[in-house]
């Protein structure tokens, strides 16, 4: 279930005017990893304005993600170095690693995968970021080793996973 | 200073990938074990420009210039340079053709025909240290600003110097302002003054190397800016995917309030000024300024007409005046050293007219196919020529230029005929592109054009807002067609088609994304038509990208069945023995090029579809 006090203490927080809602959602998306119905709703409620307000600027922006996403969150750069570079490759070369397309979430909710259009390294093309890390000057061979990395060792770790 | 040395660790977002500051840790570590630390001290600057060769260390007063630096190599220049005084050799810089290192900062090529006004302390002072700002005289142009002159000479001089709108559109910054403090007298409602770092065209990273490792030039250019127009309220808008600049921007606001230069009676005048920090959420789209400024009120960020101007009637309604990061990084540097320092640099002439030249200098992001990637600073109409070979140094592995693109996603693909044009606002809009925020990004002649074509379409059909119908049927056609043709399945009057619907966008669309969204496909058509036809007439790709239009095949003459591919291969689709030539089964291959990477003696080729069948 999900727990509506943490959402307004955000609310709170930032203070109940319209204007804080794009700051309120990603500190919400934080929280919770992503945003479900109940978060948008209290969101509305909060800071009074119309549900369907909220849910534009929830599917708006590509920061927000109305569905449940992975602890780890792979991000290909897509940006014009990294495309000429070897971007998509890295992508597809993901997409085989991690057995999910672009925009899909592991059953596990161990990763996500998604492209972002730059995260402006781009000396270090092409580029991946997972979660704060970013990974750049890559190889299509070196992206076993690299998710390897971010694998739950053994069952007792998924345990820790929310 | 009481220190001797300084040793400079860049903490710019590409070298803290390659972990600067485990290197700095290592250093400072290294730097007490010796008993250094009165005489050393290590500091964490922002972007140095030369990402490619990261991490980066610099040691001053003598300017050397260390690249790839790791930890264990931090111990080496503590032990040998900092305390015995000999340089590292082995970290120093080396140019790809010359075997013999280049030890000073200064005579490396991709710094010396750099010429630094915004970027001028980057990688010299710390930026999360206001005193270290201060200690550049830094904050002097307010003071000059707020006891010296009125908001009407501050007016004066920003418009005098021709400084352009450096976010891309290249508005004299001058007039924006007066108009804005004009549509706020007459209307008597208070202005708003908004600094865009939604920086959000892909390959580029000016502003966020700007804000990284000098965030207090832009607050002090934007305190300048408030003074001039009247405003009370600003707000920094910046991207969400920049984490490293956001918290120094914070960071910057509060020393700025802790020392009383943001707040209220600021240095005991009559000023109230203050600037909240507003963050993005990811859209491209809200680079526009009524886009941003209806994301900054809360609401979808979808841009509006602008035949009413967002100066007179912007965020709220209120009067907003908007300029770009490094647009508000230079204002300090014109007040402190007058529009004449400024108009000395650059290009035509400014002095009757602000859209007469280019005036000053631009930051780009130099990427892609280029020996020297990173960030660098170049005085308005230097030729491309020199951007892309001198302080570039040409093109990797020994390939040839093909192409260069500026100004994002709506701006062109540059022909190698075009290598000797200046660059500034006006050539390179005359030029089919267009200066944009700065990004440039070199292609190789194994870039295709129209893939290239294909992905900024792609973008932009992706961002597009959807709200009116040129841009997103416009977009929608035009990718459809270019899918063909990477495809292999163009039409013959795709080509004309495509340029029809440029032609309407242009025309048509409600704002800026929209109407310069089909200038990579008009002006790859326009230099690079023959890769068009090749693709449509011929089935070819030929710079060998198109997926759909190739197949790979192994050379003969250069396996030596060393069976490195074969564990490259994800898909189990080369045979062979070890030891014999190897082949490639197509029925198995999914072209992901992983052989290629593999493959030591480049015995991989690509060749057309056709050619094999």
């Amino acid at each position: 279930m999900v727990d509506v006090s943490k959402v307004q203490d955000i609310v709170q927080r930032h203070g109940c005017r319209r204007e804080h809602i794009i700051a309120i959602l990603l500190e919400c998306q934080d929280e919770f990893s992503y945003l479900p119905r109940e978060v948008i709703e209290e969101v509305a409620a909060e800071i009074d304005t119309p549900l369907n307000s909220v849910l534009s600027v929830a599917t708006f922006f590509r920061a927000f993600s109305l569905k449940p996403v992975g602890k780890h969150q792979v991000h290909v750069c897509m940006g014009t170095a990294c495309n000429i570079s070897g971007g998509p490759r890295l992508l597809e070369a993901l997409e085989r690693e991690l057995k999910i397309k672009r925009g899909e979430t592991t059953p596990d909710l161990q990763f996500s995968l998604d492209t972002v259009n730059c995260v402006g390294c781009c000396g270090l093309a092409p580029v991946l970021t997972i979660g704060q890390d970013v990974h750049g000057k890559l190889k299509q061979s070196q992206i076993p080793r690299i998710v390897k990395k971010y694998r739950p060792k053994e069952a007792s770790d998924a345990q820790t996973v929310h | 200073m009481p220190y001797r040395t300084n040793v400079l660790v860049c903490a710019g977002t590409g070298c803290v990938s390659g972990n600067s500051f485990g290197v700095a840790q290592t250093l400072e570590n290294e730097i007490r074990k010796l008993g250094l630390d009165q005489e050393v001290q290590v500091i964490r600057t922002g972007c140095q420009g030369f990402c490619a060769e990261g991490p980066i260390v610099i040691v001053q007063p003598d300017g050397i210039f260390y690249c790839g630096v790791q930890q264990k190599d931090a111990v080496y220049i503590a032990q040998e340079h900092l305390l015995k005084g000999r340089p590292v050799r082995k970290l120093l810089y080396s140019p790809p053709a010359e075997k013999k290192p280049i030890p000073a900062l200064k005579d490396i090529p991709f710094f010396a025909k750099q010429r630094l006004v915004v970027l001028r302390n980057r990688g010299a002072i710390d930026p999360e240290r206001i005193d270290d700002y201060i200690a550049v005289d830094g904050y002097a142009a307010l003071v000059k600003a707020l006891t010296e002159m009125t908001p009407e000479q501050i007016l004066g001089e920003i418009k005098k110097s021709g400084l352009r709108g450096r976010g891309g559109g290249g508005f004299p910054t001058g007039i924006k302002w007066e108009t804005c403090r004009k549509a706020a007298v007459s209307r008597a409602v208070d202005p708003v003054v908004v600094c865009n770092a939604d920086e959000g065209d892909p390959g580029a990273f000016m502003d966020r190397s700007i804000i990284e490792s000098d965030p207090h030039s832009v607050v002090e250019g934007m305190i300048i800016g408030a003074r001039a127009i009247g405003a009370k309220e600003g707000f920094v808008y910046i991207r969400h995917e920049y984490p490293i600049a956001r918290e120094r921007l914070k960071k910057a606001l509060d020393q700025a309030r802790e020392y009383g230069l943001l707040g209220e009676n600021i240095f005991g005048t009559m000023m109230n000024f203050d600037i909240e920090i507003v963050q993005g959420a990811g859209a491209f789209v809200c680079g526009e300024s009524t886009a941003l400024m209806a994301s900054l009120e809360g609401k979808v960020g979808e841009p509006r007409a602008k035949y009413i101007h967002t100066v007179e009637y912007g965020y709220k309604n209120r009067p907003t005046n908007l300029n770009n990061v490094e647009t508000w990084a230079n204002v300090p540097l014109i007040i402190n050293r007058g529009a004449e320092w400024f108009t000395s640099m650059g290009s035509g002439d400014v002095s009757e007219n602000p859209w007469g030249g280019s005036s000053g200098t631009k930051v780009f992001s130099l990427v892609g196919k280029v020996k020297n990637t990173g960030l660098i600073e170049v005085p308005m109409g230097i030729p491309l020529r020199e951007i892309v070979f001198d302080i570039g140094g040409g093109i990797p592995e020994g390939r040839s230029f093909k192409a260069v693109q500026t100004g994002g996603p709506s701006g062109g693909c540059l022909p190698e005929s075009a290598l000797d044009m200046p660059v500034d606002f006006d050539s390179l809009t005359e030029a089919g592109s267009m200066m944009g925020s700065g990004g440039m990004i070199v292609m190789d002649d194994q870039t295709c054009m129209v893939d290239v074509a294909r992905y900024f379409i792609a973008f932009l059909t992706e961002e597009s807002c959807g709200k009116c119908v040129p841009c997103r049927e416009g977009l929608r056609s035009s990718l459809d067609a270019l899918n063909r043709i990477t495809q292999g399945t163009g039409k013959p009057d795709d080509i004309g088609l495509l340029r029809e619907i440029g032609e309407v966008m242009q025309d048509c669309c409600l704002c800026a994304l929209g109407t310069s969204a089909a200038n990579p496909v008009l002006s790859t058509i326009q230099y690079f038509k023959d890769e068009y036809e090749a693709h449509i007439n011929k089935g070819v790709c030929p710079a060998g990208v198109c997926t759909a239009l190739i197949e790979y095949q192994i050379d003969p003459e250069k396996c030596d069945g060393c069976h490195a591919c074969v564990h490259g291969c994800s898909t189990n689709a080369i045979i062979g023995n070890v030891k014999q030539v190897h082949f490639i089964d197509k029925e198995k291959c999914i072209k992901c090029g992983a052989c290629v990477e593999a493959c030591k003696r480049n015995g991989i080729l690509k060749v057309p579809r056709s050619h094999a069948a």
